[in-house]
């Protein structure tokens, strides 16, 4: 899934690469500011305690993808939402280069579970639309085989004959039954709509 | 002490890692354990956290009740998969709404989710339920002279709220459990850091590049192998070592190996038992030095 995932994504990484400052160089109006969306963020899971970050750059200085990175700041994102930014935070494509490692987590001072924020971020980029493709794969594969990763028939016959017990069955109905009513999962299963969700 | 477990393997092991599975199951029916095969399993759900944490925990949820049907805990090989069943366990036994929101979804599958059982990664069995003085003692031919470094991910360490059984700062179990077979687990730089996995098709150029000083590091210490305990881990540093000495002009050949390997070989079962033909960096340098190490005291 590793290298699937490397061609699909390769786009993606191109394009934040061509634009590295997409969501600091222009200019901040204060028509794009959304005063609300703190708030909003508080209710949601895994952000509620947002407001409490005091911008120490605890969680930039210590994340192993900003070392590497010159576009991923964690502390950027969480100021830029604090400040009401928040459709650069959900268009900006570095949102994806979070390696969910919980270092930032569990160093910052103030407790704010930023990994859990980024993840808010995602989350509602994901209800927007944007979304890399290699997560519309997973989910497509989820619901078709049970499984996030499609595994091959062959590999699933060679397991006989390296003395493994055969795999739990997937039980796609039942996911898809399971899944009954989840947003993302019915945006997936009706062709491209052009309604993006509104508040 | 409880020596059945529900094994849980996800998608990644059987997708791609099956070496960590054949492996695993040896050294654990060596020391008593007891696998119990479960007819139905899913994803567990966190690979779609990132786009949409509901069918995250649906999936968790689901897995965790028909894990309850059958009374036994879960015990997986793969870091993600413990993590987050221990994760969403933890949330849904705690938050009453929550909970009652996903089993709205799982009545429509005849299941419900009460919070009745636990989870346990494989470190945290070998750990907690066998013991290290166990291990020790299964152990017929200790790898002395063998010299390795460890890496241990993330996930099997954080977030320590919901993980918790070791340090993340500094951890020791994986480190304990390499020595109980004779080997010398060596320190060097960086050694909690991310393997970078997660951020392949995102940006190779991240990932690759992290998973490259973290091989520098473990060279400049002379390991003659890496021990994960991750299926993603691993396939961050095995399947793309090549491409990484080819991609920043580097020559590391360190085999990366699944810990059940390494402890495998020192209860005396062969590389082919133990699967080493599914490894992507060539072991056999390694294990010719490993024989010629034994030889030697």
């Amino acid at each position: 899934m590793l290298s699937n995932s490397i061609s699909a994504r390769l786009d993606l990484m191109a394009e934040v690469a061509a634009n590295p400052t997409q969501n600091t160089e222009k200019p901040i109006k204060a028509s794009e500011l959304d005063p609300k969306f703190k708030y909003e963020l508080q209710k949601m899971h895994g952000s509620e305690k947002i407001l409490k970050c005091f911008q120490c750059g605890t969680c930039t200085s210590d994340c192993p993808v900003a070392r590497y990175s010159d576009d991923y700041r964690p502390r950027t994102l969480i100021h830029m939402a604090q400040l009401g930014l928040k459709d650069r935070v959900l268009n900006s494509n570095t949102l994806w280069l979070c390696a969910a490692c919980f270092t930032c987590t569990d160093r910052c001072p103030q407790d704010v579970e930023v990994a859990a924020v980024i993840r808010v971020f995602r989350n509602l980029a994901a209800e927007k639309g944007c979304i890399p493709q290699v997560f519309k794969d997973q989910a497509q594969s989820l619901i078709e085989s049970g499984y996030a990763y499609k595994i091959p028939e062959l590999r699933i016959k060679k397991r006989e004959s390296q003395g493994l017990p055969p795999l739990p069955k997937g039980n796609p109905d039942n996911v898809k039954r399971a899944l009954k009513g989840v947003k993302f999962i019915e945006g997936l299963q009706k062709p491209a709509s052009t309604g993006e969700t509104t508040k | 002490m409880t020596d059945k477990y529900l094994i849980f393997l996800g998608c990644a092991i059987p997708y791609r890692v099956s070496g960590f599975e054949i492996s695993s199951r040896k050294v654990l029916a060596k020391l008593g354990v007891e696998l119990v095969e479960m007819p139905e399993f899913n994803c567990c759900g966190l690979p779609l956290d990132p786009v949409s944490h509901e069918t995250m925990l649906i999936m968790a949820a689901k897995n965790l009740a028909l894990a309850e049907q059958q009374g036994l805990n879960i015990l997986t090989l793969c870091p993600g998969c413990a993590g987050t069943l221990k994760k969403v366990n933890k949330i849904l036994k705690a938050d009453k709404a929550q909970r009652e929101e996903v089993n709205n979804h799982l009545k429509e599958v005849g299941l419900e989710f009460k919070g009745a059982i636990e989870t346990k990664h494989l470190l945290q069995l070998l750990k907690e339920d066998i013991g290290i003085e166990k291990i020790k003692a299964s152990v017929v031919r200790p790898l002395t002279n063998f010299k390795v470094a460890e890496h241990n991910g993330c996930h099997i360490l954080r977030p320590k709220e919901y993980i918790g059984f070791d340090d993340p700062e500094d951890p020791q179990t994986l480190k304990l459990l390499i020595e109980a077979t004779g080997a010398t687990c060596l320190d060097y730089i960086d050694e909690t850091e991310c393997c970078g996995a997660p951020s392949v098709g995102v940006s190779d150029k991240v990932a690759l590049a992290l998973a490259k000083d973290k091989l520098s590091h473990i060279k400049q210490v002379d390991a003659q192998a890496l021990i994960t305990i991750c299926p993603f881990c691993h396939i961050m540093y095995d399947t793309n070592e090549l491409r990484i000495e080819k991609l920043f002009n580097e020559t590391y050949g360190i085999p990366i190996l699944h810990y059940p390997q390494l402890l495998g070989l020192a209860m005396g079962l062969t590389p082919e038992e133990l699967a080493f033909n599914e490894l992507r960096v060539n072991p056999s340098n390694m294990l010719k030095q490993l024989t010629q190490g034994a030889n030697k005291t």
